[in-house]
């Protein structure tokens, strides 16, 4: 039964229980503040806990593990071929998320965290209402409101002949894709941007032969190129087909399978026109959810790209309102919702933090990792920052050998003046969590010398670092020679 | 040979000059002791002399520029085989460009034959990295995010700290001691012009942000928001452009110097001030009677101050105390044997106290003569640089343009500073009658660590006599 509503008033509302706003509303509380977080899914944690992050992690550790077994017969243990019980694999993915959620919801009660489950709609600067299914809505007034929406897949309609095949079930984003509804023999990942790669290894690795179509003329597009390679070569083999300067024309869905059409570049003839998938996965980036939200009806300010406004304090322009995550603009990665988590809760809690960060780690979750942080080759070039990189490949390095994988580089991009580190990047197993190493570098404003005097323990793939720093400190040394 | 010539030291104190002109060219001929820089330190205008007679070779360095002790400055070609320059020149730490880059001094270049350990090249990649990093602020300082959270707090701009760590990464102590001493820390970067530095407003809930809502806020339960608490930062200033237009102009030379000088005497000596009068109507009599045959003897004016000086010096004799300094670190008073007065000269760069050494040795003449000589030459910025240096007490004169008294500020290190208002026309009592007397008010300001008010009492009516009754001045000797 729905009666009237019920009014709460406090003094901050954080809207949205992922990352960002699940750290919001915990980090406000432990500052003091009366806090009700608002969240339309009743298990929090957001896309990432729920239908990114962690879920497709769980399923490359499954992919990364196939692949093991199998590249084990070059050391000498030779396994038989996998049996797959997808249904049991989706159960422990599922169990992975739960415990997880649960601990964000047990977190919540100790922190006084109030949830409330429903749909938020800003009423005005001061309030918002929250629709609950079965239950009467609530309103909200509030002092202060985080506004931590996310984002979601972009959906492409205009790829869909008939509006109908957008919503079948051959059809999938990311969200669907990680509940792993059956194995399709053949799949079309449109797009190679990290989503599309990483979802297309999962399915790789449990047999399906996956088809990747990227529009531009690279795979990762915006990460350095070298990075890039050793993955695509790998990528190579684990994937039937990958389409680069490909654009998908149109997807037609025929009784069980879609039929797809490419507009391949002008003279190449290896590309087909017309190819029939089992089922197609849409991987073309995501789009803040900064729309049904009653933005409108507040003061807040929304960018071209749907982005709301903001500064460095996550304040929007809004004066009541902050906002924080991947509806606040790009990267729309989870981290670093989680550290504007804590800006926005520090901010109205009247301490003078910031983003002031300088360095966001970008990771691949393929197999090779791709990580970097700081600058990028590719985008010093376009600014014309003038700096060197020097590179140590993992075919070097002990710890590569002994585990059998050596299909990595690590570099790190230095001003050849002050020498201090501008980037890092590294291409090979485990490289998202080597470069937590180099993100702390970078804030901490060090130069090649500080990385090359640091003891890495040995043999560690963390070593590669240490040894690129070295490189680029030894060139010096030859130039300083010569001169 | 070429012989590189780099700038001398120019006495106590001064590490660096702003370059005022340049009198010389390239391929010019100079004889030694002709003039080839003129140079402005904290305290005056110098001629910078030629040591050598030569050829002008190069010239490191541009006018406007400001160059450190021991900066090369010219290359002189002195003759025989003067190839060797390019690699002298080498050696020899670069001026830079940017007006606003301090330059850092050769490393051991005067001692280069003595230790046999020669100062290698990195000075220069050194001075790069600390003094000119920062100046370029689109890139972002070097400093870790506990750094940059102080720096927050503390309202401090990062790129205006003088960084510690290597490669110039700031540090929290330079954080730190920037707060603490924002001002001078901020004289030290030289144009302190805080362009990029945008004051961070204190966040609070209430009124900076949400606010406005009364009743709102008192049902719902403001009072778990934490009010921020700012330690106060010294030359925190708010956005005059929002008043209307501003000129901002570089902290330069003679003007930095006394805000340096005078914080630090503000700030490190406890002043008092005593106040008096002394009744010159005697005195400024038989002034104006030998003015005209003292001017005539001697092309000299016998100034009041003159007599003041002498005044001075003979109350510094009966209490030492006021021409002592304190010495705090090895907690002793130094008291001084020697009787050097400066005096305070209003020039168009700003104040500068040339000092008349050894008052108690030289006449009333001969003080009167150097008096208007130092006042001419600082007024016109020629001042020799010894002349500025070892003053142990300080007279200042505002007669001549007014004041009916003042509460001077002491020139640090010294005890003391006399201040002398316009001496004039007044009412006097004399043998109960209203007369008119000639007053000059004077007040003096003593660090109180070092005297107390009732010998500073004596001390102004020991000089009040010897005005009053001249006649002191010779039963004395």
């Amino acid at each position: 039964m729905v009666v009237g509503e019920m009014v709460e008033q406090v003094d901050l509302v954080v809207v949205g229980g992922g990352p960002g706003g699940y750290t919001a509303a915990l980090r406000a509380a432990e500052l003091g503040i009366k806090t009700i977080m608002v969240d339309e899914q009743p298990r929090p944690g957001g896309v990432c806990l729920n239908m990114g992050c962690i879920p497709s992690k769980a399923l490359l550790h499954a992919a990364e593990v196939i692949e093991l077994a199998r590249h084990a017969r070059k050391i000498g243990l030779e396994f038989s071929d996998p049996k797959i019980n997808v249904k049991e694999l989706v159960a422990w993915k599922d169990d992975v998320i739960e415990k997880l959620s649960q601990g964000i919801v047990g977190m919540c009660k100790s922190a006084k965290v109030e949830r409330l489950i429903g749909r938020a709609n800003f009423a005005d600067s001061r309030s918002l209402r929250v629709e609950r299914e079965g239950e009467s809505a609530v309103r909200v007034k509030f002092k202060h409101a985080i506004l931590a929406t996310g984002s979601s897949p972009t959906k492409l309609p205009m790829l869909f002949p008939n509006k109908d095949d957008m919503n079948s079930d051959l059809i999938m984003d990311s969200t669907s894709a990680l509940k792993v509804d059956g194995v399709p023999k053949k799949l079309l990942v449109v797009g190679g941007g990290y989503i599309g790669l990483e979802l297309g290894s999962v399915y790789a690795a449990l047999g399906s032969e996956v088809t990747v179509v990227e529009m531009t003329d690279g795979l990762l597009p915006g990460c350095d190129r070298d990075l890039v390679r050793p993955l695509q070569n790998k990528l190579t083999t684990a994937f039937k087909n990958i389409f680069l300067d490909t654009k998908v024309k149109s997807l037609e869905v025929k009784g069980k399978s879609v039929q797809a059409q490419f507009a391949p570049p002008e003279g190449n003839k290896d590309i087909p026109t017309s190819m029939d998938f089992d089922k197609v996965l849409i991987a073309v980036g995501r789009r803040p959810n900064s729309e049904g939200v009653g933005l409108e009806n507040t003061e807040v300010e929304i960018d071209k790209h749907g982005f709301v406004v903001i500064d460095e304090q996550c304040r929007t322009a809004d004066k009541r309102i902050l906002a924080i995550g991947d509806v606040s603009g790009q990267p729309m990665l989870a981290h670093r919702a989680m550290r504007q988590a804590f800006i926005a809760a520090e901010v109205l809690a009247g301490k003078q933090s910031q983003f002031d960060n300088r360095a966001i780690p970008a990771v691949v979750f393929t197999e090779p990792e791709i990580a970097w942080c700081g600058i990028t080759e590719t985008e010093a070039k376009e600014k014309g920052v003038k700096v060197a990189a020097a590179r140590f490949p993992w075919s070097a390095n002990g710890r590569a050998m002994t585990i059998a994988d050596t299909n990595g580089s690590t570099k790190v991009i230095y001003d050849p003046e002050s020498h201090r580190v501008l980037g890092v990047g590294m291409v090979g197993p485990r490289a998202g969590d080597l470069i937590a190493e180099a993100v702390l570098a970078m804030e901490m404003g060090a130069c090649l010398e500080d990385l090359g005097a640091t003891i890495h323990a040995h043999p560690t793939l963390s070593e590669t670092l240490n040894e690129a720093a070295l490189t680029a400190l030894a060139r010096i040394e030859r130039q300083a020679v010569k001169v | 040979m070429s012989q590189d010539f780099l700038l001398p030291d120019l006495g106590e104190g001064i590490h660096e000059a702003e370059i005022i002109a340049i009198k010389v060219k390239v391929g010019q001929s100079v004889k030694e002791d002709d003039i080839l820089f003129e140079v402005e330190t904290d305290k005056a205008v110098v001629e910078v002399p030629s040591p050598f007679t030569g050829v002008v070779e190069a010239i490191h360095v541009k006018e406007g520029e400001v160059a450190k002790t021991g900066c090369s400055m010219i290359t002189i070609g002195t003759g025989a085989g003067a190839s060797s320059a390019p690699a002298k020149e080498e050696k020899a730490a670069k001026v830079s460009d940017t007006k606003t880059q301090i330059l850092t001094p050769v490393g051991g270049a005067s001692t280069n034959g003595g230790n046999g350990k020669a100062a290698p090249a990195p000075v220069q990649t050194q001075a790069k990295s600390q003094a000119a990093h920062h100046a370029n602020r689109d890139i972002p300082v070097p400093a870790a995010p506990a750094v940059r959270a102080l720096a927050r707090e503390l309202k401090v701009d990062l790129y205006e700290v003088r960084p510690s760590g290597p490669h110039g990464r700031v540090m929290k102590e330079d954080v730190r001691a920037y707060a603490a001493g924002a001002l001078e820390s901020k004289m030290g970067t030289g144009a302190a012009v805080a362009t990029g530095s945008r004051p961070q407003p204190a966040i609070s809930l209430h009124d900076k942000y949400g606010g406005g809502d009364e009743k709102s806020e008192k049902s719902g339960g403001s009072s778990s928001f934490s009010t921020p608490s700012m330690p106060s930062v010294p030359g925190e200033l708010p956005d005059f452009t929002k008043h209307g237009q501003v000129e901002r102009v570089p902290l330069r030379s003679i003007r930095k110097k006394i805000a340096q000088s005078m914080m630090k005497s503000w700030t490190t000596i406890p002043h008092v001030t005593t106040f008096d009068e002394a009744d010159i109507t005697a005195l400024n009599q038989t002034l104006k009677s030998v003015e005209k045959s003292f001017a005539e003897k001697t092309g000299s004016r016998l100034t009041l101050t003159a007599i003041v000086v002498k005044a001075v010096v003979s109350a510094l004799q009966k209490y030492p105390q006021f021409n002592s300094s304190l010495d705090d670190e090895k907690s002793e008073i130094v008291f001084k044997k020697y009787y050097n007065i400066g005096i305070a000269v209003a020039t168009d760069k700003g104040l500068i106290v040339p000092v008349i050494h050894n008052a108690d040795q030289k006449s009333l003449t001969q003080i009167a003569i150097e008096l208007q000589d130092i006042a001419n030459k600082t007024r016109a910025g020629k001042v020799e640089l010894e002349k500025l240096q070892g003053g142990t007490f300080t007279i200042t004169n505002i007669g001549a343009i007014g004041g009916t008294n003042m509460s001077p500020m002491i020139n640090h290190p010294e005890c003391a500073i006399l201040g002398m208002a316009r001496g004039a026309d007044k009412p006097v009592v004399r043998n109960g009658n209203i007369e008119i007397g000639t007053i000059l008010p004077l007040a003096l300001s003593f660090d109180h660590r070092l005297a107390d008010g009732a010998e500073a009492a004596y001390f102004v009516r020991h000089i009040i006599n010897h005005l009053e009754h001249p006649l002191n001045f010779i039963l004395e000797n």
